[in-house]
C-alpha cells in the first residue's frame, strides 16, 4: 500500500496513555515537535466521564466500552509449546484499554514505588540463598536501575498524579505509619492517605493482632483537592466505587486525560491524532536506525510519519507485538534460548479469598476507591525469609475494596459450592454482597524460558498482519508462593472473628484460564536491563541495536512484581525522558554501549 | 466503534415500549405455566414466539420468585436480552470473530463462530428439540421442577445442540440473566429498581464521602436508577 508521508517531526510516539503522555510532557518541554498516535478515539472526562452515564456497570464492566477493540485485535495464547494457541476472542482474563488515556484512564488507580529489592531481585537472592536457589528455567533478573536511581522520578511521578498516602520514612527518619517495608522517600506523598472503608478498617485491626504491618495503599485517587505541577487540577474522592473500568467523573482518580493532557493539548509543539493505528516503525537499510512510523487512519488510508525519534509506548504486549512486525531487536528463541524480543513474558499471579462476617454486620462492598485499602508487605518482595520456603517471589496482601457492584457480585453469587442460580443462589448472593469482605494474594509472577512472546502463524489482525502469541502458564515455584502467602490471609481471617473463609489458592496442575478475569498487569517482553543478550532495551528503555527507539512501559520489567506496574512504568517514562533530555537530544547515539 | 451505539437508543427503546403496550394480549402477556406473575410486556424485536417463550420460562426458573425478591421475567431480564441482541454486542462485533475457528481446551476461552444472537438462536431451537424428544413438549410447558432438571443438565454440559455445546449456550443465558436483573433499569430489566433493593446496593447515588467511614452502620439511603428513578 502507498503511504502517504506526513511533513517529518522531531518525535512520534505511539499510543497516547500514562507513557505516552509523560513522554510528550517532557518532549515538549525540552522543545520538540511532538506527535502522539493513539489507535483508539478521543476521551476526556467532560465527555466520557459524565455523570449520571459514565457509571452504568454493564457498559463499563461488561461492555468494555473504554477498552481494547478485539474485533480488529486480539492475542493468541496457550499454555506451552506443545499446543496450538488460541485467539483471545472476548474479554475476560486481562482488559487492554483503548483510545486516549489507555489503560490510565480506566484503572483503579494503585499506585505504587517498586521495592528496591525487586529491581535487584537475581543479585539479591544470589547473594542471600545462593546462585542454586533459582530454579532451573527462571530467568531471573536485575533491571539495572536501583532504588536510588529511580527514587526522584517516583517522587516526580507522585507529585503529577496527587497520590494520597502514609510515608514511613523520609530521607531515613520515621516520620509516619506507613508501610515498615517501604524505603526512604525524599518527601512526603502530595495528599495524606484516603480513609479506610469499613472492610480495610476491619482489615487492619485484624492483620495487626496477627502480628503484621498494615498500612494504607498508596492511591492516585485524591484524599483532598489538588493541583499537581503542571497545574492541572483534581477534586477528592467520594469513594462512588466506579474506578475501574470508568472515567472518574469527580476528577478524582488520575488519568493522562486529567493529570497531562489537558496542558498538552494547548501546547503548540504537540499534535495528538486518534484513530491512527500504527502498522510499523519504518527503518533505514542499515537496520539499525527508526526513520518513523507508518499508520492507518479511521478512513482507511496510510501514512508515514518521519521522526527523529521514536518512543513507543502502548500497552506492554503492543509495545512487543510491533518491535517482532519491525525487525527491531532480535526476536527470542526459546528453545536455542537466544534473542531478546518476546523474552520474559510475565504477569501477575492474583488470588482473591473472602471473608464472611455475623450477619449484624453491614460490609457495604459498594463504597470504596480503586487505589485505596489497607494492605500489609511482611510476604512481599525479600521482606521475609525464603530460604527454608524455597521459592522466589512474595505477595502483597489486602483489602483493596474498589466498589463491588451489583452484576459483578450477582454472578459471584455465594461462597463456592453454592448453586450459581435458583433460590439457593440468592440466598447466598444476599448474605455474601452485605456481610462479606475480600482480601487479596496480589503476588509477583517470576519469567521462565519458555513463557514468552511471538507472531502468531495463523491469526491475522484487520489489517492482515499476525497476531501476538503469548505462550504461558503458571509455575510451581510460583503456585507454591501464592499458597504459603493465602495461608498467612487465614491467620487474619482468624483475628477478624470470621463467620466463614473462603482461602483461594492456585492449584497445581491447573493451567492459566483466560475465561476468567485476573488482572491486567501483564509484564515483560522487552526487558530493561545491563545484557544485550538477555535484554531487549538497555536502562535507560532504549533498543540496544536501535539507538533512536525507545520503549516506554510494563514490556521492561524483567520480572513481575507483586504490586501494580503503573507507579513503576510512570517513573521509568520520567528517567528515560530525563536521560533522553539531558543527553540523548544533545549527542543522539547508544547511552549505553553494549 | 462508537460505543455509544452499544446501548440501545433511547429512541429504540421507547419504541419497543410503545409497541409492548399495543401488543400485550399476545401471548407474550400470557401468564405463566407455574401461575407466577404475568412476563413483563414486552413485544420481542429479535426472538421469535417460540424463542420467547423459553426464555420467558428458563429465566424465570435461573432467578425464581422467592421469599428475597422477585423472579427474572418480574424483572425484564427477558426484556433486557431481547433489546441487547440489536446492539453491537449481540452482533458479535465486539469479539475477534476471524477464522479459522479451532477447537481446544476449555481454558483458552470461547472458540466458535457464534455471536450471542446466534447463540441463542440455536440454543433455544436445541434445547426445544431436546426437550420435545424427551419430554413431549417444548421447555416452556413444562413444569417448574422439570425444567430446573433440563438446566441443570445444559449447566453441566450433557447435551449438544449440533456444533453448539448446551453449557456454552447455558452461559450465555446465566450471564445475560444475570446482567438484565442488575443493571441499570435504562437497560431494560432490573425493573423497579427490585433487584438491587433485594440486595442493598444503591446504584447510581455514587457519593458516600459522609458514609466512608460510618463503620458498621447499614447505609440509609434507597437505590437510583441513572435516570433518576428511585426506590
Amino acid at each position: 500500500m502507498d503511504a502517504t508521508r506526513c511533513k517529518p517531526v522531531d518525535v512520534v510516539i505511539v499510543g497516547g496513555g500514562w507513557a505516552g503522555s509523560i513522554m510528550a510532557k517532557e518532549m515538549t518541554e525540552a522543545g520538540q515537535k511532538v506527535v502522539m498516535l493513539e489507535r483508539g478515539p478521543d476521551r476526556s472526562t467532560a465527555v466520557d466521564g459524565v455523570y449520571p452515564g459514565s457509571i452504568d456497570e454493564l457498559e463499563g464492566n461488561f461492555r468494555y466500552r473504554l477498552f481494547q477493540d478485539l474485533s480488529k485485535s486480539t492475542v493468541t495464547i496457550r499454555n506451552n509449546i506443545h499446543q496450538r494457541a488460541l485467539p483471545y476472542r472476548r474479554m475476560a482474563a486481562f482488559l487492554p484499554g483503548e483510545g486516549v488515556g489507555g489503560a490510565g484512564l480506566h484503572w483503579s488507580g494503585v499506585h505504587f514505588r517498586m521495592p528496591p529489592d525487586d529491581l535487584v531481585l537475581r543479585s539479591k537472592v544470589i547473594e542471600r540463598y545462593g546462585k542454586s536457589f533459582i530454579p532451573e528455567g527462571m530467568n531471573l533478573q536485575d533491571y539495572g536501575v536501583t532504588y536510588e536511581d529511580l527514587e526522584p522520578f517516583f517522587d516526580r511521578a507522585e507529585k503529577v498524579f496527587g497520590t494520597s498516602g502514609e510515608p514511613y520514612r523520609i530521607n531515613g527518619e520515621v516520620v509516619g505509619k506507613g508501610n515498615v517495608f517501604s524505603p526512604s522517600r525524599s518527601g512526603p506523598f502530595p495528599l495524606p492517605a484516603l480513609k479506610d472503608v469499613y472492610s480495610a478498617h476491619l482489615f487492619r485491626k485484624a492483620a495487626t493482632e496477627a502480628g503484621f504491618h498494615p498500612y494504607s495503599m498508596p492511591a492516585a485517587n485524591a484524599s483532598a483537592q489538588y493541583t499537581n505541577p503542571y497545574g492541572a487540577q483534581m477534586g477528592p474522592c467520594n469513594f462512588c466505587g466506579y474506578c475501574s473500568g470508568y472515567a472518574c467523573y469527580m476528577y478524582s482518580k488520575a488519568s493522562p486525560n486529567v493529570n497531562i493532557l489537558p496542558v498538552l493539548r494547548r501546547d503548540p509543539l504537540f499534535e495528538l491524532r486518534t484513530h491512527a493505528h500504527v502498522l510499523r516503525v519504518e527503518m533505514d537499510s542499515t537496520k539499525t536506525r527508526a526513520t518513523g512510523v507508518t499508520y492507518i487512519d479511521q478512513q482507511g488510508r496510510t501514512w508515514t510519519q518521519p521522526a527523529e525519534l521514536v518512543i513507543l509506548s502502548a500497552f506492554q504486549f503492543h509495545n512487543v507485538r510491533l518491535m517482532l512486525l519491525s525487525g527491531i531487536g532480535r526476536p527470542y528463541d526459546p528453545v536455542a534460548n537466544e534473542g531478546v524480543v518476546g523474552r520474559n513474558f510475565v504477569y501477575q499471579n492474583v488470588t482473591t479469598s473472602m471473608v464472611w462476617l455475623d450477619k449484624g454486620i453491614e460490609t457495604e462492598q459498594f463504597i470504596g476507591t480503586g487505589g485505596g485499602g489497607v494492605a500489609f508487605d511482611d510476604f512481599n518482595s525479600e521482606n521475609f525469609d525464603h530460604g527454608p520456603l524455597g521459592f522466589v517471589g512474595g505477595s502483597p496482601v489486602w483489602v483493596n475494596q474498589a466498589g463491588v457492584k451489583a452484576i459483578a457480585a450477582a454472578q459471584a453469587g455465594g461462597p463456592p459450592g453454592t448453586p450459581r442460580w435458583g433460590s439457593a443462589w440468592k440466598r447466598g448472593l444476599v448474605d455474601t454482597y452485605r456481610h462479606s469482605l475480600r482480601i487479596d494474594a496480589h503476588g509477583a509472577n517470576m519469567a521462565y524460558r519458555d513463557v514468552f512472546l511471538d507472531l502468531d502463524p495463523t491469526w491475522k489482525d484487520a489489517y492482515g498482519l499476525p497476531l501476538l502469541r503469548m505462550t504461558f502458564d503458571w509455575k510451581d515455584n510460583d503456585i507454591r508462593m501464592n499458597r504459603y502467602v493465602v495461608d498467612r490471609i487465614g491467620d487474619v481471617a482468624r483475628a477478624m472473628g470470621a463467620r466463614h473463609v473462603q482461602l483461594t489458592k492456585r492449584e497445581f496442575g491447573v493451567p492459566f484460564d483466560t475465561r476468567k478475569y485476573q488482572t491486567t498487569h501483564l509484564g515483560g517482553g522487552a526487558v530493561m536491563g545491563t545484557d544485550p543478550t538477555t535484554s531487549a532495551l538497555n536502562r535507560y528503555l532504549q533498543v540496544w541495536d536501535v539507538p533512536n527507539v525507545f520503549v516506554i512501559g510494563a514490556n521492561a520489567f524483567p520480572q513481575g512484581t507483586g504490586y501494580n506496574p503503573t507507579g513503576m512504568v510512570a517513573a521509568l517514562a520520567y528517567w528515560s525522558a530525563h536521560h533522553i533530555r539531558t543527553t540523548y537530544l544533545k549527542n543522539p547515539g547508544p547511552l549505553v554501549s553494549p | 466503534m462508537n460505543r455509544l451505539h452499544a446501548v440501545p437508543t433511547r429512541r429504540t427503546f421507547m419504541q419497543v415500549m410503545a409497541g409492548a403496550t399495543a401488543l400485550v394480549a399476545t401471548p407474550c402477556g400470557a401468564a405463566r405455566p407455574d401461575g407466577g406473575a404475568p412476563m413483563v410486556a414486552h413485544a420481542p424485536v429479535f426472538f421469535n414466539a417460540d424463542e420467547w417463550r423459553f426464555l420467558n420460562a428458563a429465566c424465570a426458573r435461573l432467578i425464581p420468585r422467592d421469599a428475597l425478591g422477585p423472579d427474572a421475567v418480574t424483572l425484564g431480564v427477558p426484556r433486557f436480552i431481547d433489546l441487547q441482541m440489536d446492539t453491537p454486542y449481540g452482533r458479535g462485533q465486539s469479539w475477534y470473530m476471524h477464522a479459522p475457528f479451532a477447537e481446544g481446551p476449555a481454558n483458552l476461552g470461547y472458540q466458535l463462530p457464534y455471536a450471542p444472537r446466534d447463540i441463542y438462536r440455536v440454543g433455544i431451537a436445541g434445547a426445544n428439540a431436546w426437550c420435545h424428544n424427551h419430554e413431549g413438549s417444548a421447555f416452556a410447558a413444562l413444569l417448574p421442577a422439570r425444567q430446573d432438571e433440563v438446566l441443570a443438565m445444559m449447566e453441566r454440559g450433557e447435551m449438544t445442540f449440533g456444533n453448539l455445546p448446551a453449557a456454552q449456550f447455558f452461559e450465555q443465558l446465566l450471564s445475560n440473566t444475570m446482567e438484565g436483573a442488575f443493571a441499570d433499569p435504562i437497560h431494560g430489566g432490573n425493573a423497579g429498581l427490585r433487584a438491587w433493593t433485594m440486595i442493598g446496593f444503591p446504584g447510581a447515588r455514587a457519593d458516600f464521602m459522609d458514609w466512608v467511614d460510618q463503620y458498621g452502620m447499614k447505609y440509609p439511603l434507597g437505590t437510583v436508577s441513572i435516570s433518576g428513578e428511585s426506590a
